[in-house]
């Protein structure tokens, strides 16, 4: 092949080299997250604290392996019994009283010869507290059971050291995670659905845009038929648009009504003496209507990010999100509106004339993306910053400033064996929606109250190992009703903190829940079920990869899964 | 294992239930939620007898689990070879498996870890069975890539229930997935709403019209397919264009590119030229786990009970998932339709509205993009004559002049029109209503 460089059509030989050797078997998921998410995912180090049965922990691994998470290490004291055999699919027979630790992590090996694997059989107490065990770790996942003090020491380093932590259960039938993040967890590539990120500016045109839609329909009515029905039809709405604005004082149409009247407007305008008896550009003309007029102004969760204190005062060691986010909140201060993003959808038109009109809209992406890049290059001025954040950062955020995400990361919940658990500042609102049968809290409450338990009894014999409620038949009766006192006790607690009150049908209906909820529990004797742990699984690898690719946006900061019912819902604690 | 590795076994340990200590939990207590009319704890026998039939793209993920279920006696159908780019989900695979048969490496491997457990691969389509080979199963679950083989398979568990024989009724548990979206669902059929009374939730992708693709082009995507369509036609006419042959990429990447540099289009890459031409659906692992887990799950609580499962007439038989912004699930009950093609009363027709100044050809194409037919090679017959018969190449030559025709010209409002495709064995009964 001839290659000249930059000419269409060439492949150089690097392009070969990673399209057939490095990124085949990746090809699929590099459509979703790119080679940015990929590198990311390469450079992490997942630490997995395991316990229990430890199936939810090794398939969220599993997830993690396969598509080329770096690097990963697990903590696991255990020795490989019977009942491992019949639940872990990354054990064999061979490995009967061996660390379960070690063999597991040999066998996810084998997935991926990319991937580096490290175990630790040291018990997770000791290994715990010494100093720096958890350094080299970007992303930790912890299954219960795990004492609550242990699981406070990983709360304190993920809030020190801003590692995003994952509290996982899953037994029996249900399953349930929180993640902490930290405390400014932002997106910018948040990937929104194509529908809803066409960003046309027809309220809020500029002169390029509106001698663009001049010159395309002037002298419309009398336009040759083949002429008229290639139109784009951006440029039949602005036309229309300085039609109506004539005829109601320079106002475009703002309500329901007038917009429907707006779209008769621009029917009427359709051409229907030709063989088709209409013309596709205008039938996108009509449709698009009520969506693409309305003022580009941006959503809450974008104006709230420019007032976040983060933002306001750039300093130092500001992180790039937010020197960006405060030289776009400059451009909206004085504009009114985002950056354009510059990108057009596909609609009936001439090659040459959708060009033309995308070359529009990207020049003014462009000259916005300046006026922004100008901004923040002044504000890392002022700030003595040594380094400058790439364009292609800024220009990414420009592109898609209508849709960056913001998450405040917080401590989960972790019911302490002794005393009662404080439910915090989400209490109200966990309150409220007690009885919204879709929101599933009753499953988490009663979690909570399975960690209460296992946290206050032990097995016998076994240097005091916890003991998960219906480990034993004799006990399923009296674990029941133990799990359920403890669950109606947070609930009364949760009500009283959130200063909520339950009139006694809605009580008598949760109390009824709860005690089935904790029967099922209860019943599963502290056992994981293969399916439930593969699907949880699949659940929180799908959140540990948008964590650490920073794309997509994460559960914030709670999810439950019912497999009696396959529901799930999300919930903030 | 080397027979020396046996000795160090505890003794006794096949054939005791130690190894089920966790899944018997569930099997021997009964729940809140557990019907105790069909529910018996300490029944492990129906899972352990049950022969269950497992297939797609999803095989994987289904296989490991029904073994990790309990179940022991799994079939698995897939005729598909390894593909490197499958390493980064499909976990049974490793780089020195590409290129054989799927079915036969991920039995072997799933039969090897989990003891006790027996797979029988068949490497070939699901079409290549007939329905005495479908019977023998207590359930199907499956991860098919193509909507084409889900009609298939539903079309023919249909068409097997015997309203005299119980036994004749085959569970079908579906799940597909795309990026970070799935779907879970269970059908009883006949009884409950089927793939087909379901086929609109699946619509395909509008295709760009061809006159684009010809005179003007505005997407990369579009040069892309005028390469694809047109230009490999032109050209390469007698190469068969085989989609996995870089070579044959490459050229239409290079054939794309001139286009698209003549038209000022910019955009065009060898990666999208592969996912435009092969129509990729970009898939990971965790999705993957999710769904063939979900539809596991329903199984395994079908087939034991030991909990209320989707399907059930009357209640939830789809689960959607969603996880690019936060997690969402939603689950619903599909209804079933009446005048479902497949399964629905014998003698309705639904109506399909046609454009009577379409001609046949254009009506046709139609058939292929209509979300609830989905047709691709139709053969179409009014009450009065073959208008298009393509399943037989003598009555293609005959009817094909009939192509040019206008609709308005060949059938008429109110008439019935039957339409077969080779693809399925339904006859799909539409009744016409002109388009105004």
């Amino acid at each position: 092949m001839a290659a000249v460089p930059g000419a269409a059509g060439t492949l150089s030989a690097a392009d070969i080299l990673s399209s057939t050797l490095y990124t085949q078997p990746y090809d699929r998921q590099l459509r979703l997250w790119g080679a940015t998410g990929q590198i990311a995912l390469e450079n992490s180090h997942i630490l997995l604290i395991n316990s229990g049965p430890g199936v939810v922990g090794l398939e969220t691994l599993k997830n993690l392996v396969l598509p080329g998470a770096g690097n990963f290490t697990i903590q696991d004291s255990a020795v490989v019994d019977e009942a491992d055999l019949g639940i872990n699919f990354f054990l064999e027979e061979s490995h009967l009283g061996g660390f379960r630790a070690e063999h597991t992590c040999n066998l996810l090996k084998e997935l991926n010869p990319d991937v580096q694997g490290n175990f630790i059989t040291e018990p997770v107490e000791s290994w715990l507290s010494q100093a720096d065990a958890l350094k080299p770790y970007t992303l930790i996942l912890a299954t219960a059971p795990i004492r609550p003090e242990l699981l406070t020491k990983l709360t304190a380093h993920a809030d020190q050291a801003l590692v995003p932590l994952f509290y996982v259960h899953s037994v029996g039938f249900y399953s349930h995670f929180s993640v902490h993040l930290p405390p400014a967890f932002p997106i910018v590539d948040t990937h929104p659905s194509p529908e809803t990120t066409a960003d046309l500016r027809l309220l809020k045109p500029w002169p390029e845009l509106l001698e663009y839609a001049k010159e395309k329909t002037k002298d419309m009515e009398n336009m040759a038929a083949d002429d008229h029905g290639h139109i784009p039809y951006i440029a039949i709405l602005l036309h229309c648009l300085e039609e109506w604005k004539k005829e109601h004082n320079g106002e475009a149409p703002k309500n329901y009504k007038d917009k429907t009247a707006f779209r008769d407007l621009v029917k009427k305008a359709t051409q229907t003496d030709n063989p088709e008896g209409g013309e596709e550009n205008f039938e996108e003309a009509v449709s698009a209507v009520l969506k693409s007029l309305n003022p580009p102004e941006p959503s809450s969760t974008v104006k709230d990010i420019f007032k976040a204190p983060e933002c306001v005062i750039i300093r130092e060691n500001s992180a790039p999100f937010w020197v960006i986010a405060h030289a776009i909140g400059l451009f909206y201060t004085k504009y009114g509106v985002l950056p354009v993003p510059g990108a057009v959808p596909d609609m009936k038109a001439r090659s040459a004339d959708y060009i033309q009109l995308q070359n529009v809209y990207k020049s003014k992406a462009r000259k916005d993306l300046a006026e922004v890049l100008e901004s923040v290059r002044f504000l890392e001025r002022n700030a003595n910053m040594s380094t400058h954040i790439e364009e292609k950062d800024v220009e990414a955020f420009c592109k898609n400033a209508a849709h960056i995400k913001l998450v405040r990361g917080r401590p989960f919940h972790i019911v302490p064996a002794e005393g009662d658990l404080k439910f915090g500042s989400n209490a109200k609102s966990l309150a409220q929606k007690l009885t919204f049968p879709d929101a599933l809290i009753p499953i988490y409450i009663a979690f909570l109250a399975w960690d209460k338990f296992t946290a206050t009894h032990t097995l016998d014999g076994l240097a005091g190992a916890p003991r998960p409620p219906g480990s034993s038949d004799a006990e399923v009766e009296s674990d029941t009703e133990k799990v359920t006192s403890i669950a109606l006790k947070l609930i009364d607690s949760l009500v009283k903190e959130a200063k909520y009150t339950i009139d006694e049908e809605e009580y008598d209906t949760i109390r009824t829940q709860i005690g089935e909820l904790a029967q099922e529990l209860v019943r599963a004797g502290g056992g994981e079920l293969h399916n439930i742990g593969a699907l949880t699984g699949g659940i929180v690898s799908q959140e540990v990869i948008k964590v650490i690719t920073e794309q997509y946006v994460p559960v914030d900061n709670t999810c439950v899964f019912d497999g009696v019912r396959s529901k799930s819902s999300v919930f903030k604690v | 294992m080397a027979a020396a590795d046996i000795a160090f076994l505890p003794n006794g340990s096949e054939g005791t239930r130690a190894r089920w200590k966790y899944l018997d939990k569930v099997l021997d207590r009964p729940g809140p939620f557990t019907d105790p009319d069909s529910f018996v704890p300490g029944n492990h026998e129906t899972l352990e007898r049950a022969k269950v039939l497992g297939a797609g793209g999803l095989g994987c993920e289904i296989l490991k689990n029904l073994a990790l279920s309990g179940f022991k006696d799994i079939h698995v159908i897939d005729m598909d070879t390894i593909d490197v780019s499958n390493l980064n989900r499909q976990f049974l695979f490793r780089a020195a498996d590409v290129g054989k048969y799927k079915a036969e490496v991920a039995a072997a491997f799933v039969e090897k870890r989990v003891k006790g457990v027996q797979i029988t691969p068949y490497c070939g389509k699901i079409q290549d069975k007939d329905e005495e080979y479908y019977k023998q199963f207590a359930l199907i679950v499956c991860g098919l890539d193509s909507i084409e083989a889900r009609r298939w398979i539903n079309s023919m568990l249909v068409g097997m229930v015997d309203g005299n024989d119980p036994d004749s009724l085959k569970p079908l548990i579906d799940g597909g997935t795309e990026g970070f979206k799935g779907q879970a669902r269970v059908i009883f059929p006949t009884m409950t709403s089927c793939i087909e009374c379901q086929l609109d939730m699946h619509a395909p992708r509008a295709a760009v019209p061809l006159c684009t693709l010809a005179t003007i082009p505005r997407q990369p995507q579009h040069c892309i397919e005028w390469a694809h369509i047109i230009a490999w036609e032109e050209e390469r006419k007698e190469i068969t264009l085989d989609t996995d042959d870089p070579e044959h990429i490459t050229w239409l990447f290079q054939k794309a590119s001139k286009r698209a540099e003549e038209f000022n289009i910019p955009g065009v890459t060898y990666s999208m030229t592969q996912g435009v031409v092969k129509n990729i659906i970009p898939a990971i692992a965790s999705t993957n786990a999710i769904v063939a887990a979900s539809c596991c799950n329903e199984a395994f609580k079908l087939l034991t009970n030991a909990n209320p499962f989707l399907g059930f007439p009357g209640t939830d038989n789809y689960m959607m998932y969603t996880g690019d912004e936060s997690v969402y699930t939603y689950t619903f009950e599909h209804q079933k339709k009446d005048d479902c093609p497949v399964c629905g009363e014998e003698a309705l027709a639904r109506p399909l509205e046609i454009d009577p100044e379409a001609t046949l050809q254009e009506f046709v194409d139609s058939l292929a993009e209509r979300p609830e037919a989905q047709l691709k090679t139709p053969s179409i017959r009014t009450t009065e004559k073959s208008l298009y018969i393509q399943s037989a190449a003598d009555y293609e030559r005959m009817t094909r002049p009939n192509l040019e025709k206008k609709m308005k010209d060949l059938t008429a409002e109110g008439e019935e029109m039957l339409v077969s495709d080779k693809a399925f064995p339904t006859m799909f009964k539409y009744v016409v209503v002109w388009k105004r």
